[in-house]
């Protein structure tokens, strides 16, 4: 068994550290601040088919929604009984279309989703309102995912650390990454502010902060931060039932463009409370928060549910989502820098495709042919050695 | 008649209750004896009056329709129809509308 | 001619935007409420020229004048909700909801000006003890608010607890309105409290007024017979509906209950404050610097950090009226450009000692936490106890702040953890090393329903129609 660091306690640390240590690898998890503290504690917890296009990232998701389904059960019989549930609610999600075109686009995607073995069922105006009675009367076309849930990010990342602590791993928090320890041109460990630290692998999980971790360890790696705001009304009684987003929801992923996009994301939490998402821009590390983006939520809220209109909004927050040029996430080893691993890039489906990485990361680390083909999320692909000369 | 003695009349949940133009709602409760209105989301607890200056949001009522209001800081008006707030105002549960 | 905008009408504001009329700026002074004065000079606003409780009012001549400057000289927007302020472009915009607090389809305004004064003042701060979330337990600052602006008395048998010179007021306001005032405890014992005031007393001469009004509380405290009992705290509350009895404990000097020293006193209504929070989420979002103890640091001129920004009043330290005055005289004059009258920079320096006496003297200690129970309840807001919070502490060894309000929703409710928020930071602390999150962001300075969300949009005051008082 091998040694093995991971920098980042968000989720996606918290995933490979599990997966690592119940494999019996000697796992050490280095947290510049506090666990579930970056970008896992500013989202909404999506685990979603529903916005992926076919191809490695729809895969990718398929097998991490199965991973979550099991995870809960696994959890409960790991942790001590008072642990906090982790609020995983397979809630499902409702995709809207409100134009003639916006509705051709939907089923056509969902059609090719499908073929990929996506659950995703089309439903007529009176379909759409019998499974969201509030929503907006301008529905021409809805898709239903059964397969899109929701999970509490920060409890889940807290239980899935506490789960690697007792298959042994050790959380080493307030501890920042400043260089890579001397060796022989393979990785050796990680100098912190907090000491020098030897392994055999370092696993970077640092999402949006990745690209400045792998750079201190003498490497280099084209993820961005890209800024998410998501709105967060008082409690009410319950009105929205799915997860529902206007069908725009699926360009905005997909799109490259560094300017403010919205697409409306709606939904209800256990506490009673509806989150409002999603922009999605690119200003670096800036945390204001221009007004311009809350009202563009808004609106887009309102045109899915116009009984909003006098839900009192309480709070705004922003989050920074790791971003690849290409879209997809960086899962592997670094060529470059043999021991040198990495786990991030997963821009704002972070929460839902944290479990098929740390699986991924774990079956490569073993030597084991992986579940799925890992050549698309390679730091050694195409579209991240242009970014990265690029820049 | 100045504004000072001008009476205002609320209803709440169903019962008329009088007061003086200028108070607060909560000025009117307070001064009809009621101590509590809200109760909470999780426990039922019962709430009233805390901060006072709209801080804690302890007192909210719902006023002509529109939730959440503070009764420390919404002054009363004539026919205001409050309502309020419990449980089943707040989405626990899964409960429909 | 330089546009001011003045944030805040309470006695730091009301100065800042007379002194900064008087120097010459435009000046448009907004305030949430729908009468000028602030917290310290709450009333009712039928009751402007008159106040109804008259012994309540401090320096009633004082608000007249600064209300006739303002009225005179400046564009009062009352019932101006400020919700926002946008730092991300090249000049900052404020957004104002204008209207009837918490109302619906009011009417946004937003304003771009050369320069803002922030003097959003403070509220209580009330720790948690058994019991506190019971109808009848309310903020000093409530009973003194519901005193001043509507006279009414919160019970018959009132008790008046926490730390701090404010506990005199909120007593003699109980008192003033017809309540029995069955005590006053103050929680830090007399060497404490002697050790903060006493040390080169005459420093504080300058700020005689204050002393001349605390000697009128305790006067007044005598002749209402109130007992004033320091190094004693109310530790828990009972009843079930409502408040019916507290229990009273002596505390040691670092505020742990001495065991057996409890008392339980029959009451219908208990005051409790133990200090003030400054309301920092204008300054916060404004991108203010904040000094070690979480007041908006300010220079000699009241310049906060952030170019264009000024900031006067409880927002910059806890210092009362008088300094708050001085303050926002200093501000005003700065923020239009003039140089600032130098009696306003003295009576600053008179007034500057203030806080940290204060401080001293009644600042919280940390064994205050002995008085909770695994039951108590720490939010509110989301009804979070004191036994879920550490149990989810325990838990998450290696969590921060974030990570906890998430996992237990404390501070997640509808106040946005102003209430619980420093006590649920200094529980974390308590249990393992300081973190550097704090609760004091908040990108909404209140709610805003979404539709006016939605609809607002930037305007200038002068495509808008002018508001009247």
């Amino acid at each position: 068994m091998a040694s093995v660091i991971v920098v980042g306690a968000g989720i996606v640390g918290a995933a490979v550290a599990r997966a690592l240590a119940h494999e019996g690898h000697a796992v050490t998890v280095v947290e510049r601040g506090a666990s579930a503290g970056g970008t896992s504690a500013s989202g909404e917890g999506n685990i979603l088919v529903s916005d992926k296009a076919l191809g490695p990232e729809l895969d990718l998701a398929l097998r991490s929604t199965e991973l979550w389904r099991a995870l809960e059960a696994e959890l409960r019989a790991e942790l001590p009984r008072d642990a906090p549930s982790i609020e995983f609610e397979p809630k499902g999600g409702v995709v809207v279309a409100t134009t003639d075109d916006g509705a051709r686009s939907l089923l056509a995607f969902a059609a090719r989703q499908r073929t990929a073995g996506v659950v995703a069922r089309e439903l007529g105006p009176d379909e759409a309102h019998a499974a969201e009675p509030h929503l907006t009367d301008a529905v021409v076309a809805a898709v239903h995912y059964p397969g899109d849930a929701q999970v509490q990010p920060a409890i889940a990342t807290e239980a899935l650390l506490a789960s690697a602590r007792l298959a042994g791993a050790r959380v080493l928090a307030r501890a920042e990454v400043l260089a890579a320890a001397p060796g022989d041109g393979r990785i050796a460990g990680v100098v912190t502010s907090r000491g020098t630290l030897r392994a055999d692998h370092v696993v970077v999980a640092a999402g949006p902060w990745s690209a400045a971790v792998a750079e201190r360890l003498g490497s280099s790696l084209a993820v961005l931060p890209r800024r998410g705001v998501v709105l967060v009304t008082t409690r009410m009684p319950r009105t929205v039932r799915h997860k529902v987003y206007d069908a725009d929801y699926v360009g905005a992923v997909e799109s490259g463009a560094a300017g403010l996009q919205f697409s409306g994301v709606v939904e209800s939490t256990a506490s009673g409370t509806v989150l409002i998402g999603s922009s999605r821009e690119q200003r670096g590390f800036d945390a204001r928060l221009p007004t311009e983006v809350l009202r563009g939520l808004a609106r887009r809220a309102l045109a899915l549910f116009p009984c909003l209109a006098d839900a009192a909004v309480m709070r705004a927050y922003g989050g920074f989502r790791p971003y690849a040029p290409d879209h997809l996430p960086v899962i592997g080893e670094d060529a470059r820098v043999p021991g040198l691993w990495f786990a991030t890039g997963h821009e704002g489906a972070g929460i839902g495709l944290s479990l098929g990485p740390a699986e991924l990361v774990a079956d490569l680390l073993a030597g084991r042919p992986p579940s799925l083909d890992p050549a698309a999320f390679s730091p050694a692909r195409a579209g991240l050695r242009t970014a990265e000369r690029a820049a | 008649m100045s504004e000072r003695e001008e009476r205002v009349e609320l209803t709440v949940d169903g019962e008329t209750i009088a007061g003086r133009a200028g108070q607060s709602i909560a000025g009117v409760l307070l001064a009809a004896g009621r101590t509590h209105w809200r109760s909470t989301a999780a426990g039922g607890r019962p709430r009233g009056l805390f901060c006072g200056i709209g801080v804690c949001f302890d007192c909210i009522v719902t006023v002509n329709g529109v939730r959440d209001v503070r009764a420390c800081q919404r002054r009363a008006h004539d026919g205001d129809v409050v309502l309020v707030q419990g449980p089943q105002d707040e989405g626990r549960a899964g409960e429909e509308p | 001619m330089t546009h001011v905008v003045v944030v805040g009408a309470g006695p730091a504001g009301l100065a800042a935007a007379a002194a900064a009329a008087e120097a010459g700026a435009r000046v448009t002074l907004l305030d949430g409420a729908e009468h000028l004065g602030g917290q310290f000079w709450r009333h009712a606003r039928a009751d402007d020229d008159a106040p109804r409780a008259p012994r309540l009012q401090h320096a009633w001549s004082r608000y007249r004048a600064l209300r006739d400057a303002v009225r005179r000289e400046c564009e009062v927007v009352l019932g101006a909700s400020v919700w926002a302020i946008d730092v991300s472009g090249e000049r900052a915009v404020l957004h104002a909801l204008v209207g009837e607090a918490d109302g619906r389809a009011r009417e946004p305004r937003s304003w771009r000006p050369d320069a803002v004064v922030l003097a959003t003042g403070a509220h209580d701060r009330t720790l948690p003890f058994p019991g506190w979330d019971l109808p009848g337990v309310v903020t000093a600052g409530a009973a003194q608010a519901y005193a001043k602006a509507e006279g009414i008395a919160l019970g018959r048998r009132v008790v008046v607890a926490g730390a701090g010179p404010f506990l005199l007021p909120a007593a003699v306001s109980a008192a003033t309105a017809g309540s029995r005032v069955v005590g006053v405890y103050e929680a830090n014992p007399l060497r404490t409290l002697a050790s903060g005031w006493l040390p080169r007393a005459w420093r504080l001469a300058g700020a005689w007024r204050k002393g001349i009004e605390a000697a009128g509380y305790l006067a007044d405290l005598a002749r209402h017979r109130i007992p004033y009992r320091v190094g004693t705290a109310v530790v828990a509350a009972h009843g079930r509906e409502r408040v019916e009895a507290v229990t009273i404990a002596a505390l040691d000097a670092t505020w742990r209950p001495v065991a057996g020293s409890e008392r339980v006193v029959e009451t219908d209504a208990v005051c409790v404050s133990h200090g003030f929070l400054p309301r920092l989420e204008l300054p916060v979002a404004a991108g203010c610097a904040l000094s070690a103890e979480r007041f908006v640091v300010v220079d000699e001129d009241q310049r906060t950090s952030v170019p264009g920004f000024w900031a006067a009043g409880e927002i910059t330290g806890i210092a009362g009226a008088d300094a708050a005055i001085a303050e926002g005289r200093v501000a005003g004059a700065s923020a239009a450009g003039a140089v600032p009258d130098p009696r306003a920079l003295r009576m600053r320096a008179r007034h500057g000692r203030f806080a940290e006496r204060m401080h001293a003297a009644h600042g919280i200690r940390g064994g205050w936490t002995a008085w909770l129970t695994d039951e108590t309840v720490v939010c509110r807001c989301e009804e979070v106890s004191y036994g879920r919070l550490v149990a989810t502490l325990r838990h998450a060894p290696d969590a921060g702040l974030r990570s906890l309000k998430l996992a237990t929703r404390a501070g997640l409710g509808i106040c946005q953890a102003r209430v619980c928020g420093r006590t649920v930071e200094e529980l974390i602390v308590a249990e393992r090393a300081p973190g550097d999150a704090t609760s004091d962001a908040r990108p909404l300075a209140i709610p805003v329903r979404l539709a006016e969300l939605a609809l607002g949009e930037d305007a200038t005051p002068s495509q808008r129609k002018e508001h009247d008082v």
